[in-house]
């Protein structure tokens, strides 16, 4: 059994899992890509759930669609014609967000959840609908809520992989613009950008990426493809344009390897799985990414409050005054700077002198140097020897005139 | 009570200082403050003076704002310990009226402005004590105070900048508080407000009360406050403004930022 | 006449009950920018019911309701902690956090042999609105026969129950509620337990999101959260007016909503009721939409907050 998924896992990697399974998987890989990096827009703009209403949106543009096409003579399961349908419905929601939050005094997050809400529940009574036509019993419209690629057809699986790869070709050939509209939409502008063309097309790869994922993914799940990769993105760089491609890399890895996961085994139902993937990686990225990473985060908190707390005690040393934080005396007695009957040890005196000196260092820097690059570092922890060159110290010594020891348990006082 | 008298209480689990000094209405000894690995506020200790009028000044991002609110519990801070009264801040909170900064809160919410007032009085009426005509009366009274009585029925969202600050200043006032921390008070009001404003803190200094107020404008220091804090995320001075106020002091915190020019203009302590 | 009692006075007051146990909430969601959270919610409901089922084995409603709202506590407490480790926007976290519980939760369903019984993705989203029936409800004097209420469904007295339970907390912890939600700062300096409001209201969401999704399914509940407190938003300037406008148009927006599902087919020539859940959410619409369009207060007026 373990050993028969294993090699399923490996055929369906290495696309050797059927000519459908294959598609599926390219497909499904180019999908994840374009939705990282589309998402990716949205998510600098502070628009993430923007896409939560567009993807719940399309639900009445397919019933409608079926009922448009049945009506016409014709089979209402045209993937195609449903698709075309719901990017109506889609655009119709995502005008009407921007209509709530532009025109009335709801905020945006109130008209995106009535919309969303809304624009679905509207899909669900045409989905009774639906079922009650003759046509209507075997539509099998319920697929888009959750997905499914099991027996889908050859013309579907080409369909999703086309879309995959122009959403792909899309985003690579409007990446500049996007980045700049997405970063400072204000400076965008003044270069020349038209940044409600920009917005348009950023909204237009949503709502593509959306269409297209419904087969596959489903539109109560599509969002996450759309949201998941650029938060985890965020978390391995500062630079836009890099979360735009690592964002890409990783939801076209989820795509692609939830897909051949799917096709493996039975009951791995291809759009949870994928999202499951992706979430993983946002897991493994959340927790151990170098520097924004939570295990980093801590570390660095715990080591910045207690470099604070020595500061302090250190201070209060040098000034003779008694110390009282549990934290400070902590800090003190564990790094050998202070003896348990509170009197300074030798290294701690003289540690404390040499903060007290950097102290009239910056004060009398701070009256020489006055410009704020130098005295806007006066943070409490920036030490001296980071912000002025040597020979500017040694100028600034020359002012105070010679060092002031600290009382110590040798008795230096 | 005597200064420097040894008092052993307890806040936060951590010992207080004997030095506290008890009858001061506002205290904080070596507050930290932090977004991140940045200090905004470092090491600053202070201890306002009773029923005096306090400028806390310092440029913009020099953690003003911030030391009000870490010393308020609104914001959590690295260390530090705040007594007020004498007394920790759990137990002195009925002392303490506060106003924010205007820009802080949404001004749509679906309220009127004799709803914020009462807002003030929420610790006597508590959940249920139904809102009677003497809470009213003292609601209303703030309102006049701030010249602001006419307008008690008007939805907020309808007021201009300066009168959402004195509907803010009254809720404070029917507070009936000892001590008035403020945030920027005058950031942003028209002449006529800022009249409004400062009478209404002046006469509270008559009533012997204490006024604590974050300040940008160098121009009025002298003629609004009697005592300074001077900050750039660490203390640079405090003092009676006669003493304080001084052109070195405030080259010391503003740096290369303030032009002497302007200095110059200011009505400056000679020492 | 008695095909009203047996057949549809039930329905119409569970829907309606639901309805107002959803929108007192979320005036203050709303109001707190934070109406998504009802959405997130519904979500992660799937995954609570199919964990109770699970553990339990056998489908009963209190370990499933016990379940989904488990499955709403865990799910809060992952986005605030998403939130603040990750320094990510609120909306981010959100669709991060209930796109994967979602996601694990049909994958659970699919995975266990679960085709047996009744739970499934489509009555998690639905409800059973139209099957709630009262039998012995064979005419008006039923409603004094202590015999034939109590062959009432468990739905009705258990949703009453948990909506006096809601508007009781609201009206008890109205001034706390009002107060942190216009000025948190503030509130704070009064030693409010701001944070501490702020999570029990949301447990009142999910308490109320729980116990309605089970008559009614999710739609409903994320409508309810949302439209009735907005349109109710632009019909007044006094938060009291508006939580009354919001309890009238849930109970508009439920009663109106199934009998257009029940009778509109009827009338445009068809012959089959479509789905009550999914006619109410889209009544709540269309409510909003006409105070969008018409409501007194729809447009933001004076200063507007900066930054």
């Amino acid at each position: 059994m373990e050993s028969g998924f294993s090699q399923a896992l490996l055929a369906a990697l290495t696309l050797q899992a059927g000519y459908n399974s294959a598609l599926v998987a390219i497909g499904a890989g180019l999908l994840g890509a374009a939705a990282g990096a589309g998402g990716t827009f949205l998510f600098l703009r502070k628009r993430a759930l923007v896409s939560d209403a567009v993807a719940h949106a399309t639900l009445p543009g397919i019933g409608i669609a079926f009922i448009v096409m049945v009506m016409m003579g014709g089979d209402g399961r045209s993937l195609p014609g449903l698709l075309i349908g719901s990017a109506l419905s889609a655009t119709l929601g995502l005008l009407l967000v921007e209509w709530i939050a532009r025109r009335t005094r709801l905020p945006e997050d109130a008209a995106i959840g009535a919309v969303l809400s809304v624009f679905f529940g509207f899909g669900i009574v045409l989905l009774t609908v639906i079922q009650t036509m003759s046509s209507g019993r075997q539509a099998g419209l319920e697929s888009f809520l959750l997905g499914s690629t099991a027996g889908m057809l050859y013309s579907d699986a080409i369909t999703i992989a086309v879309g995959g790869a122009l959403s792909v070709g899309l985003v690579v050939l409007l990446r500049r613009p996007m980045t700049m509209v997405s970063f400072d939409p204000e400076w965008a502008a003044a270069s020349g950008v038209n940044v409600r063309g920009v917005d348009l097309a950023i909204m237009g790869l949503v709502m593509a990426v959306t269409v297209i994922g419904l087969k596959i993914v489903g539109l109560i799940l599509i969002v996450a493809l759309l949201i998941i990769p650029p938060v985890t993105a965020r978390f391995w760089t500062e630079r836009t344009e890099r979360v735009v491609w690592i964002a890409g890399a990783l939801g076209g890895l989820a795509g692609y390897l939830g897909a051949a996961l799917s096709a493996s085994a039975p009951d791995l139902p291809t759009g949870p799985i994928i999202v499951l993937v992706s979430f993983t990686l946002f897991v493994a990225s959340l927790l151990l990414a170098p520097v924004r990473g939570v295990a980093a985060a801590l570390w660095r908190h715990r080591r910045f409050q207690l470099d604070v707390h020595r500061r302090q005690g250190l201070l209060a040393l040098a000034r003779g005054e008694p110390i009282f934080d549990r934290l400070t005396l902590k800090v003190l007695l564990r790094e050998g700077l202070l003896r348990p009957d509170r009197v300074a040890t030798p290294d701690g005196a003289a540690r404390a002198a040499k903060v007290l000196r950097d102290e009239k260092r910056w004060d009398v820097a701070r009256a020489v140097y006055r410009d704020e690059t130098i005295s806007g570092r006066y943070d409490g922890l920036t030490s001296i020897e980071a912000v002025l060159t040597r020979d500017e110290i040694a100028d600034l010594d020359r002012r105070l005139g010679p060092p002031v020891p600290v009382a110590s348990s040798e008795g230096a006082a | 009570m005597q200064q420097g008298e040894v008092r052993l209480a307890t806040d936060g689990g951590r010992a207080m200082s004997p030095t506290v000094p008890v009858d001061s209405p506002f205290a904080v000894q070596e507050m930290t403050v932090s977004y991140g690995e940045k200090p905004v506020v470092f090491n600053v200790d202070f201890t306002a003076p009773p029923e005096s009028m306090v400028a806390i000044v310092g440029p913009n991002g020099a953690g003003k704002s911030s030391l009000l609110k870490a010393a308020l519990g609104i914001v959590p801070s690295i260390s530090g310990r705040v007594t007020v009264f004498g007394e920790p801040l759990a137990t002195a909170r009925r002392r303490i009226a506060y106003v924010p900064q205007r820009a802080s809160v949404d001004w749509d919410f679906p309220t009127r402005v004799i709803d914020v007032v009462l807002m003030g009085m929420y610790r006597e009426l508590g959940l249920l004590k139904l809102v009677r005509r003497p809470h009213r009366e003292r609601a209303m009274a703030c309102l006049a105070r701030v010249g602001m009585a006419d307008f008690a029925d008007r939805q907020i969202g309808q007021l201009s900048g300066g009168q959402q600050q004195r509907v803010f200043l009254a809720r404070a006032l029917a507070q009936g508080a000892d001590l008035y921390l403020l945030d920027e008070p005058f950031a942003g009001v028209d002449a006529a407000t800022e009249k409004a404003i400062i009478d209404v803190l002046k006469s509270l200094k008559a009533e012997r009360k204490t006024v604590i107020a974050v300040h940008h404008d160098l121009a009025t220091v002298a003629d609004y406050f009697d005592h300074l804090l001077l900050i750039n995320v660490r203390k640079i001075a405090d003092g009676p403004v006669a003493t304080t106020f001084t052109a070195q002091n405030l080259q010391a915190t503003y740096g290369g930022r303030l032009a002497t020019a302007h200095i110059d203009q200011l009505q400056l302590a000679s020492g | 006449m008695d095909g009203f009692l047996q057949l549809d006075l039930p329905p119409i007051l569970i829907g309606t009950l639901a309805a107002i146990a959803c929108a007192l909430p979320g005036n203050f969601l709303v109001l707190r920018r934070q109406a998504l959270i009802g959405d997130a919610i519904s979500h992660v409901v799937l995954p609570g019911i199919v964990v109770a089922f699970l553990v339990t084995g056998v489908v009963a409603t209190w370990p499933m309701m016990l379940g989904a709202a488990g499955a709403a506590v865990v799910a809060v407490v992952l986005i605030e902690a998403v939130r603040r480790l990750g320094r990510i926007e609120p909306g981010a976290a959100m669709g991060v956090v209930f796109t994967a519980m979602f996601a694990a939760g049909v994958l659970v369903l699919e995975q266990s042999d679960t085709s047996s019984v009744h739970i499934d993705v489509e009555h998690a989203l639905y409800g059973n609105l139209e099957s709630l029936i009262w039998l012995s409800g064979e005419g008006w004097g039923s409603l004094l026969d202590p015999a034939a209420l109590a062959d009432l469904p468990p739905e009705l007295p258990r949703m009453a129950a948990v909506a006096a339970l809601i508007a009781l907390l609201t009206a008890l912890f109205w001034r706390p509620l009002k107060l942190s939600t216009f000025d948190e700062g503030f509130a704070a300096t009064l030693g409010m337990p701001v944070r501490a409001i702020s999570f029990g209201l949301v447990v009142t969401a999910a308490v109320a999101a729980v116990a309605a999704f089970d008559a009614v399914g999710s739609i409903i509940v994320i409508a309810m959260f949302i439209c009735p407190p907005a349109a109710a938003r632009l019909m007044t300037n006094r938060l009291e007016r508006q939580v009354a406008w919001s309890v009238a148009f849930a109970t508009l927006s439920a009663v109106l909503g199934y009998v257009l599902a029940g009778w509109g087919p009827l009338w445009l020539g068809g012959e089959n009721a479509v789905s009550a859940a999914g006619m109410i959410a889209t009544v709540s619409g269309a409510i909003l939409g006409l105070a969008c369009l018409a409501g007194p207060h729809r447009s933001r007026v004076g200063a507007v907050r900066e930054g």
